[in-house]
């Protein structure tokens, strides 16, 4: 920088014309940068398509036996409907919820009034890989991967897993229907 | 790009006019004709040269063969085997590529013991050594985009899994993984921008690598006896010693290549993944490729998920810090007797974690996996400064000349190669 604007800038107490243009074309670039940025990044979200493609499902649950897990895709999510056994009801709500790393009452994990039928997303909550059914000590599922294990109503046991395997949002229409993707009232999910 | 002045002297009229414009050739002839290379080299030296090949090929085969495939999540299976079945050569640029990627890690696992045997790591050459575990990095992020594309069950697999570990990542974690999957979990989205960053992150590659060799070429390269070039009798010039060493050594290495290529080309990859993808079942035993299964070990040796995640990528950006964390005022492990054996030890270690990493998630393999990542770990915080603290290193020799010949000895005698002896030294 020349000395003459130097002195120009000593002279100016309040900052000179030079400052002023010095920030505004700073802010004027960062604005511009954002600005840019941010149509990039959103464009990656989940598309129109996407998100219309992610409408409630209806799930008949009359075909399904004790015992018996059923496979359902919601958002391109997998999620296991389960019909529990007797056995596993009383089992379950036996465990002290103390005993658990992600405590949840059996109250917690079915809707009431519904005690037989576990609704939950089947992957791991780990690092997503699809546990196997019916399989691990807990009458529950055990995930192939790093070896955690959840039981009947996907309480995690064991295992790296942080937490228990979340429910979607779910109702039921009838005793032997139920809507993935509402939670009852007809209120779509977010 | 040495940082001095060419020798090169342009002879035609045509290469004069040319060179006055953009001196190109005299930056190539100083890089890679003039450019003075220590003479004490031996083979871990020729590893740069054949990345550099390996790069090359993968983006060749890889240009050709976006030419055949499609990505999206219902036509990639196919287009695979259309590749593989109906294109002309198609299997030939498939495997080509799929070996390459394993030859490519082969390669770079060996340069990066290289460079932690022989100090290179050490000052001057921090930048060109970080520079190169940036293109690790980038590697690894390349090798793992490309898994996923056949979108096989491993590679639908492989794709939950990684984007999971980001999902571990505290407050932003969710966030990147869905603008990651373009949806609510791996699929069609996820798969299309997949082949665009796979397309991408190779030219990344090849623009960290020119400027690792533009590093190496300030500071020069290190060598077995750790000492710099102190006269010209020291050196000989890049072309034609350092060139024709390199040639050879990449033509048998690429011998290594083309016996997995023709001979075993899915000895390196897995059956589960000529199945196509399926969001309901995980294969009953899913591992990475065998490149990334050291860092899989040290994953699942923590009975926690973010930690775990913390471990895995520590495990990498510490080979970063190994200049400051290195106490040692001697480069080649040659001349230290003490630490040379940990670098030993730490090698069995990390092959040991490999094999940890193929097994399944069970008690014994959990704990060895948890007794090795600390001792990977320890290598580089506890070994590292405390070695270079209580070692007594061996003399070094008084010049590279003479970490050849012996001390005291003339050059010309019989244990020095012909060509060595006779080479003129242009620089110094």
């Amino acid at each position: 920088m020349a000395n003459t604007s130097a002195a120009a800038h000593a002279a100016a107490p309040e900052g000179s014309r030079r400052d002023f243009l010095f920030l505004a074309t700073g802010a004027g670039l960062a604005v511009g940068a954002a600005a840019v940025a941010w149509p990039l990044v959103s464009s990656m979200a989940p598309d129109a398509d996407v998100i219309a493609a992610g409408a409630p499902i209806e799930v008949d649950l009359t075909p399904i036996q004790d015992g018996q897990i059923i496979n359902v895709f919601w958002r391109g999510k997998l999620i296991f409907v389960r019909k529990l056994t007797g056995k596993e009801v009383t089992d379950m709500k036996a465990v002290p919820v103390s005993a658990l790393s992600d405590p949840a009452a059996f109250d917690t994990r079915v809707k009431n009034g519904h005690d037989q039928w576990l609704v939950v997303y089947g992957n791991c909550t780990h690092l997503g890989c699809v546990p196997i059914g019916h399989s691990g000590n807990f009458e529950g599922w055990a995930c192939p991967c790093h070896g955690s294990q959840f039981d009947a109503v996907g309480r995690v046991r064991r295992g790296p897993a942080p937490t228990n395997l979340p429910i979607p949002p779910y109702a039921f229409q009838t005793d032997a229907k139920i809507r993935i993707g509402e939670t009852g009232g007809g209120k779509a999910a977010a | 790009m040495s940082g001095t002045a060419s020798t090169y002297v342009p002879k035609s009229r045509v290469a004069k006019w040319f060179e006055a414009r953009l001196p190109i050739a005299g930056l190539v002839h100083s890089s890679f004709v003039a450019y003075p290379v220590p003479r004490n080299l031996n083979y871990f030296w020729t590893f740069g040269a054949i990345l550099s090949a390996f790069l090359g090929i993968q983006i060749i085969t890889g240009v050709w063969l976006a030419m055949h495939y499609e990505p999206s999540a219902t036509g990639a299976f196919n287009s695979v085997e259309k590749i593989m079945r109906d294109v002309n050569y198609g299997w030939l640029l498939r495997y080509a590529h799929a070996n390459g990627a394993s030859m490519f890690f082969v390669a770079v696992y060996v340069h990066m013991f290289r460079a932690l045997y022989y100090g290179s790591y050490k000052a001057p050459r921090e930048v060109l050594y970080i520079l190169g575990v940036v293109i690790y990095l980038l590697m690894m992020a390349t090798a793992f985009l490309g898994y996923t594309l056949p979108w096989g069950q491993m590679s639908f697999w492989g794709a939950t899994v990684i984007t999971n570990i980001l999902a571990a990542i505290p407050v932003v974690g969710d966030t990147i993984q869905t603008l990651l999957w373009g949806g609510y979990s791996v699929g069609n989205p996820t798969v299309n921008r997949f082949f665009s960053l796979h397309y991408l992150l190779p030219w990344m590659i090849a623009g960290v690598v020119v400027l690792h060799v533009w590093a190496l070429h300030v500071t020069g390269q290190n060598n077995p006896a750790g000492i710099p070039i102190k006269s010209g009798k020291d050196a000989v010039p890049f072309t034609p010693y350092a060139t024709v060493k390199d040639v050879f050594a990449t033509v048998v290495f690429m011998i290594l290549f083309a016996w997995f290529l023709f001979y075993m080309p899915n000895y390196l990859g897995h059956a589960d993944n000529y199945i196509q993808a399926n969001p309901a079942v995980t294969p009953a035993h899913i591992v990475p490729e065998w490149y990334f299964l050291p860092f899989y070990a040290i994953l699942r040796a923590v009975p926690s998920k973010l930690g775990g995640v913390i471990l895995m990528f520590a495990a990498v950006i510490i080979l970063a810090f190994a200049p400051w964390l290195d106490t040692s005022r001697i480069r080649s492990c040659n001349y230290r007797p003490i630490y040379r054996q940990f670098m030993w030890v730490f090698l069995g270690v990390c092959l040991l974690l490999g094999w940890l990493g193929s097994q399944p998630p069970d008690g014994g393999y959990v704990l060895a996996a948890q007794v090795c990542t600390v001792y990977y770990f320890a290598h580089f915080l506890v070994v590292m400064p405390l070695c270079g603290l209580f070692e007594t290193p061996k003399p070094l020799p008084g010049s590279i000349l003479e970490s050849v010949t012996g001390p005291g000895k003339q050059v010309g005698g019989a244990g020095v190669p012909m060509g060595a002896a006779a080479a003129p030294t242009t620089k110094g």
